[in-house]
């Protein structure tokens, strides 16, 4: 009689049930996972306590022999935890609260008294594979969105749920390592290589239904027989190792072995990290707690760091940009009018082909052309060889490779300009060029076409000023290379029209960029910033610090590239053009350095990295970076004597850093910005702003914008004007509830 | 004299050559009078045959017997079975040999000897080597290619009798060396001093020697064919079952046909040191629960298709006497039927590989104006049970005609009283290059036992592609 009302108690709650429901085919419990409020599934605490519910009734159920745990959403398992649970926690027990809380619950997964099968289609990351891994036997889809990871050290966290427990357990401590310390996702295939999962599924194509749907019930109905497989025995749960896995275990097995590699990742970490980035050491203490001192402290480790990792300023700042790159990924322009099929790229050179190679890899038939054949040929190649170390890393096929090469038309002429939607010109940085390559373009395409200018400085309306249709004309300022630099600057004049600027957008996120829209000025937004910064490591140079000391106290901020190291990569000239330009621009306020330090290393042919010599001398097949004598020589004539109160690696530090965070919230004092987000992606994506400080903005609220004018003035005194804080800066200084970020 | 009369016939408004019609021969009353079917119901179209265009038919049609690959023909060469199918088609018909203006032959697998096997097999055939002869190449389709080669060079004028056929040996494959090890070979010729063909031996490493299959993989997908079927029946959820009892059928029908000697297109022919072959030797007509003990051949250990129910490695090679009707009858030929209309199709070469019957039938339905209704016989070629059934259903479903085909309702659903009777690929066996004539012949010889009107021939083939064609019945 009682256990008749507790089967009415529980099909009422399985009707209100809205992110987790099961039905029983056999004896297999298929389990089916879909959060209907999102695109993706992730364990937030309703779908937590809903799964909790249907695992007990699962388990009560005494006709269930195994289960099956899928998701019915189209290319999403588990995308991972709630990250805005993790944001709304005050305190650090809270955190770990919640750790535990996914601990315990993949704990009695694990020790599940009849065998679960996770069936894996799409994104299964963070706390999803922590699920996966805690089930007994994993089958996944051999789909190209099936993807296996464990992304939480990008966001300055750890796999709080038993992942640094299970994960060194089932693919070995190297392994093991390698996925916690980098975050980068594997395939379905390289998961299976690595013993993750058990089986794969090759996704279905057209049939009687839409593939995608169809797809899914297919790796169900797959992962019920293997579930009556596991159950009754036929299927074994231990995946089959390979010979060099399990000699792999075995050495793994010695605890000196074992010693040494803590010993070696830790090292290798902290001069990666430089001690900027917490996570990565706390993921190798609580794997090294784990194995060494038994599960029970590694479980407790395990939750304490995470609470810990959450509450520090590391961790908010990557969460911000992770939250910054999601808005950057959408068009907030809405869809233009006509999207953009054909596309032409004017100018062969290293950008005009980096971007040809991003468009044709979406697809998008693309024209390459430049006016000399020695030029598109180079051009031709570039792409070619672009996609053909894609091949090498069996990152596309052979035939991908091919097809999107037959998107490229390389060419000398204008014809077929008047059936493309955009032109990207990336021709030399030289006013008249742009304008004369504007009115020969303007002459051969359609009246819908978008021009679009690729200039690192040049402002937008300057060149627009000689087109018919400025509505049309609009900046998209790409990074070197383009087809690994993520972010794509958008220029817009006061003429641009929204549709133009909706188009580029939308172009921008199909070359798979992160986009910024900025307002048009010299410089516009990122150029700004770093021309700031480069003018004070010139002056730094004079004053006597070599380039090996300019790039330490960089990347010790933590700059992936050093600023002298920097300077090399954009090149000494274009620098020049550069800073000789925004100096007319904006006056003293831009200078720094001397002007003609650069203007000597260029005389001598030091154009940085391109020509094998700048600050630095570069030898092909040499990793090991000289100093150029050539350079010290020059930087001779010019010194500087260094004033004693800015003059410890601290003060050279701000002073390079604080003229780049100053410049960019003046740019969003003058509206350039549309906000403080896009102002912290475009530095952190452009130009390698340390990801740890969160951006600019980020940066000067944890840091306090009145300890930053406080620095600042001191310089100010020194050096004058340059280190005037902005307005916006000091009304932040003045009133600390003031934040960019809430 | 006769000829000029029939063209004469031929070109003139049906109504009006009445008269000139009886007194000609009897022969030509289906052309006037087709669609006396004795079987099923009154037809949407009489004949297919147009005003203006030239009344193509196929004479005769001969195969060797289908051997399983590394049988009794295990010694031969490809071209050998091709002169053999040649020989035999002039032994039936005693057609001279140079009254044959041309020779198209269909071929995968090249030998890299005979690359034009068609050429070979017709000199070592005795034909005269006057007569041009060329190889064509589309998959598991490839002497359909030829058939309608032959069908082509008729209807523009260029000849009036062309021999069509196929071949394909399994038997032998060319198994080259490495690509590095070639490229040392191939600089080897090169080389003029001792001192350079000593470095580039030197060159050579043991990973070289490792040679390289081919692979009945598509190229551009590097799936394998299979593979690529087994997805295919998961996708439309064709069962396990399903497709076992579709080969089974397969086997039995072939069985009964070999049996009751309706494979009237199978030559005897003498292998040497071997002996007379007259017989297919892969059809095997097994048990459903000996089938079902089968594990999967391609997707294990989830996947349905299994050596059971799919077809097999093949030798054998097969010919057509293609003629342009009046030359025929001019000759004193009996034309067995009409080869009326045909289509090639192709789609997605990885999700929609196996699909091209699909395509095709719908296609060549519409083209024609017929329906499915109208059809009597239909050959379709068995590669895979799990892909017929999946054809099956793609036909009989209006979501997929609509999303997928573009049209606006289905095919419709294939009458199985109708579909291979007299077994089919996964039976009879399946030379790539020679099942297309076939199945033809096959279609041609079954109106004729069955006494229907039209035939539908229908295949896929690696690379997405697919063929169709409509066989109407010769009038007897």
């Amino acid at each position: 009689m009682t256990g008749m009302r507790a089967v009415g108690i529980l099909s009422r709650f399985a009707t209100t049930r809205t992110y987790v429901n099961y039905e029983v085919k056999d004896d297999v419990a298929v389990i089916r996972i879909n959060d209907p409020n999102s695109k993706v599934n992730t364990l937030s605490a309703q779908m937590q306590s809903e799964m909790t519910q249907v695992m007990n009734e699962v388990w009560a159920n005494g006709a269930v022999r195994s289960a099956v745990l899928i998701s019915s959403k189209p290319g999403c398992f588990i995308a991972g935890a709630d990250i805005n649970m993790i944001e709304a926690c005050q305190t650090e027990e809270d955190v770990t609260a919640i750790s535990q809380e996914g601990q315990k619950m993949f704990e009695k997964v694990a020790k599940s008294p009849i065998p679960i099968i996770a069936a894996i289609n799409g994104s299964c990351l963070g706390g999803g594979l922590e699920f996966a891994i805690a089930c007994q036997y994993r089958v996944a889809t051999k789909s190209k969105k099936t993807i296996l990871g464990t992304p939480e050290v990008m966001l300055g966290l750890l796999p709080g749920a038993g992942g640094t427990q299970r994960l060194p357990k089932m693919v070995g401590l190297p392994a093991a390592f390698d996925m916690m310390l980098t975050g980068r996702n594997l395939s379905a295939d390289k998961a299976k290589k690595m013993g993750l999962i058990h089986h794969l599924v090759h996704p279905l194509g057209p049939g009687l239904k839409q593939p995608e749907g169809r797809t899914i019930e297919y790796l169900e109905e797959v992962a019920v027989g293997l579930a009556k497989g596991v159950a009754s025995g036929t299927v074994p749960v231990k995946p089959q190792k390979r010979i060099m896995q399990k000699i792999q275990d075995y050495i793994m097995g010695i605890p000196l072995v074992r010693q040494q590699i803590y010993k070696t990742v830790g090292k290798k970490v902290a001069k990666q990290t430089k001690g900027l980035y917490p996570a990565p050491l706390k993921i190798i203490e609580a794997v090294q707690a784990g194995l060494e001192k038994g599960s029970e402290v590694g479980y407790v480790v395990e939750s304490q760091n995470f609470g810990k990792l959450a509450m520090t300023t590391e961790s908010k700042a990557l969460v911000g940009i992770y939250h910054g790159q999601v808005t950057c990924k959408k068009n907030r322009f809405g869809t233009p009018e006509k999207e953009v099929t054909k596309l032409a790229v004017l100018g062969a050179g290293l950008m005009g082909a980096g971007i040809a190679q991003v468009t044709v890899n979406r697809g998008v038939g693309t024209i390459l052309k430049d006016t000399s054949e020695v030029a598109l040929s180079r051009g031709q190649q570039q792409v070619y060889n672009g996609f053909n170390e894609m091949t090498k890393k069996k990152r596309i096929t052979a035939f991908e490779r091919d097809t999107s090469m037959s998107s490229l038309s390389p060419q000398l002429d204008y014809s077929g300009f008047d059936k493309v939607d955009m032109v990207i010109e990336a021709v030399f940085e030289d006013m008249d060029l742009k304008h004369k390559v504007l009115k020969d373009v303007e002459a051969v395409i359609s009246p819908h076409c978008v021009f679009a200018t690729n200039t690192s400085a040049l402002p937008i309306k300057d060149i627009a000023a000689v087109s018919k249709r400025p509505e049309k004309v609009i900046g998209m300022h790409y990074f070197s290379p383009v087809e690994k630099m993520q972010l794509l600057e958008i220029i817009t004049t006061d003429k641009t029209s929204k549709d133009t600027t909706a188009s580029a957008v939308a172009v921008g996120l199909k070359q798979g960029k992160v986009v910024i829209v900025v307002k048009d000025g010299p410089g516009f937004y990122t150029t700004r910033c770093l021309a700031t910064m480069m003018a004070e490591a010139v002056r730094a140079l004079q004053e006597g610090m070599g380039p090996k000391k300019l790039d330490s106290v960089t990347t010790s901020f933590g700059f992936p590239v050093g600023a002298a190291t920097l300077l090399d990569e954009v090149g000494i000239d274009v620098g020049t053009h550069v800073a000789e330009y925004l100096s007319k621009a904006f006056g003293p306020r831009f200078g720094g350095g001397d002007i003609e330090v650069m203007k000597a290393m260029l005389e001598k042919g030091f154009k940085g990295r391109k020509s094998g010599k700048g600050c630095f001398i570069y030898e092909k097949g040499s990793k090991k970076k000289k100093v150029n004598p050539g350079v010290e020589e020059i930087v001779k004539k010019f010194k500087l004597a260094i004033p004693a109160s800015v003059s410890s690696d601290l003060d050279l530090q701000f002073r390079l850093v604080s003229r780049f965070v100053n410049e960019a919230v003046m740019c969003l004092q003058e509206g350039i910005l549309s906000g403080p987000v896009e102002g912290d992606i475009g530095a952190v994506f452009g130009l390698g702003f340390p990801p740890c400080h969160g951006g600019p903005f980020w940066f000067v609220d944890s840091f306090g914008a009145d300890n930053l004018v406080q620095k600042m003035r001191k310089f100010e005194e020194v050096y004058g004007n340059q280190f005037t804080p902005c307005q916006l800066l000091l009304d932040h200084a003045k009133d600390s509830s003031k934040k960019f970020h809430k | 004299m006769a000829l000029m009369l029939m063209k004469s016939v031929r070109n003139s408004p049906v109504t009006s050559s009445w008269l000139i019609n009886i007194q000609l021969s009897n022969s030509l009353c289906g052309f006037f009078f087709p669609g006396f079917s004795k079987k099923g119901q009154p037809k949407s179209k009489k004949t297919l045959a147009k005003s203006g265009v030239k009344n193509i038919v196929l004479v005769e049609g001969v195969r060797t017997p289908f051997l399983m690959a590394g049988t009794t023909y295990n010694d031969l060469m490809p071209h050998d079975l091709a002169r053999a199918s040649l020989q035999g088609l002039l032994t039936k018909t005693g057609l001279p040999k140079d009254a044959v203006e041309y020779l198209v032959f269909g071929t995968v697998i090249q030998e890299v000897k005979t690359s034009n096997v068609a050429r070979e097999a017709a000199l070592g055939a005795g034909f005269s080597d006057k007569i041009p002869a060329h190889t064509v190449t589309m998959a598991c389709i490839s002497s359909n290619q030829a058939m309608t080669t032959a069908v082509g060079l008729i209807a523009a004028g260029q000849c009036d009798t062309v021999v069509a056929g196929g071949v394909e040996f399994m038997s032998d494959v060319p198994i080259r060396h490495s690509r590095k090890m070639r490229k040392i070979m191939l600089s080897l010729n090169k080389a003029k001093t001792f001192g350079q063909r000593m470095a580039l031996l030197g060159k050579m490493r043991l990973s070289h020697f490792a040679p390289e299959l081919p692979a009945v993989a598509e190229f551009s997908t590097g799936e394998t064919m299979g593979h690529s079927a087994d997805r295919l029946a998961a996708a439309f959820g064709v069962t396990r079952l399903e497709q076992d009892e579709f080969a089974f059928r397969s086997h039995n029908f072939a069985k009964k046909a070999q049996d009751a000697g309706f494979l009237s297109d199978v030559l005897s022919i003498s292998v040497p040191g071997k002996g007379m072959v007259s017989k297919d030797n892969g059809i095997r007509p097994s048990s459903l629960d000996q089938m079902a003990k089968l594990k999967p051949a391609f997707i294990k250990p989830h996947g349905t298709v299994t050596a059971a129910n799919s077809s097999f490695l093949t030798d054998g090679a097969s010919s057509t006497l293609i003629m342009s009707e009046e030359k025929a009858l001019a000759m004193g030929f009996k034309p067995k039927a009409y080869l009326r209309d045909f289509v090639f199709v192709s789609q997605d070469p990885k999700d929609q590989l196996l699909l091209g019957p699909t395509y095709s039938t719908s296609k060549i339905l519409e083209k024609t104006g017929l329906t499915l209704a109208d059809i009597d016989v239909l050959e379709f070629h068995e590669a895979f049970a799990g892909q017929i059934m999946a054809n099956l259903k793609a036909m009989d479903s209006d979501w997929f005609a609509q999303t997928y085909v573009g049209k606006k309702s289905k095919v419709g659903s294939v009458p199985m009283e109708k579909l291979n009777t007299w077994g089919g690929s996964l039976s009879l066996g399946h030379p790539f290059g020679a099942t297309g004539c076939r199945l033809v012949t096959t279609t041609a010889h079954r109106l004729r036992k069955e006494g229907g009107q039209y035939g539908l021939v229908a295949a896929c083939a690696a690379g997405g592609q697919g063929h169709a064609m409509i066989v109407e019945a010769y009038p007897q």
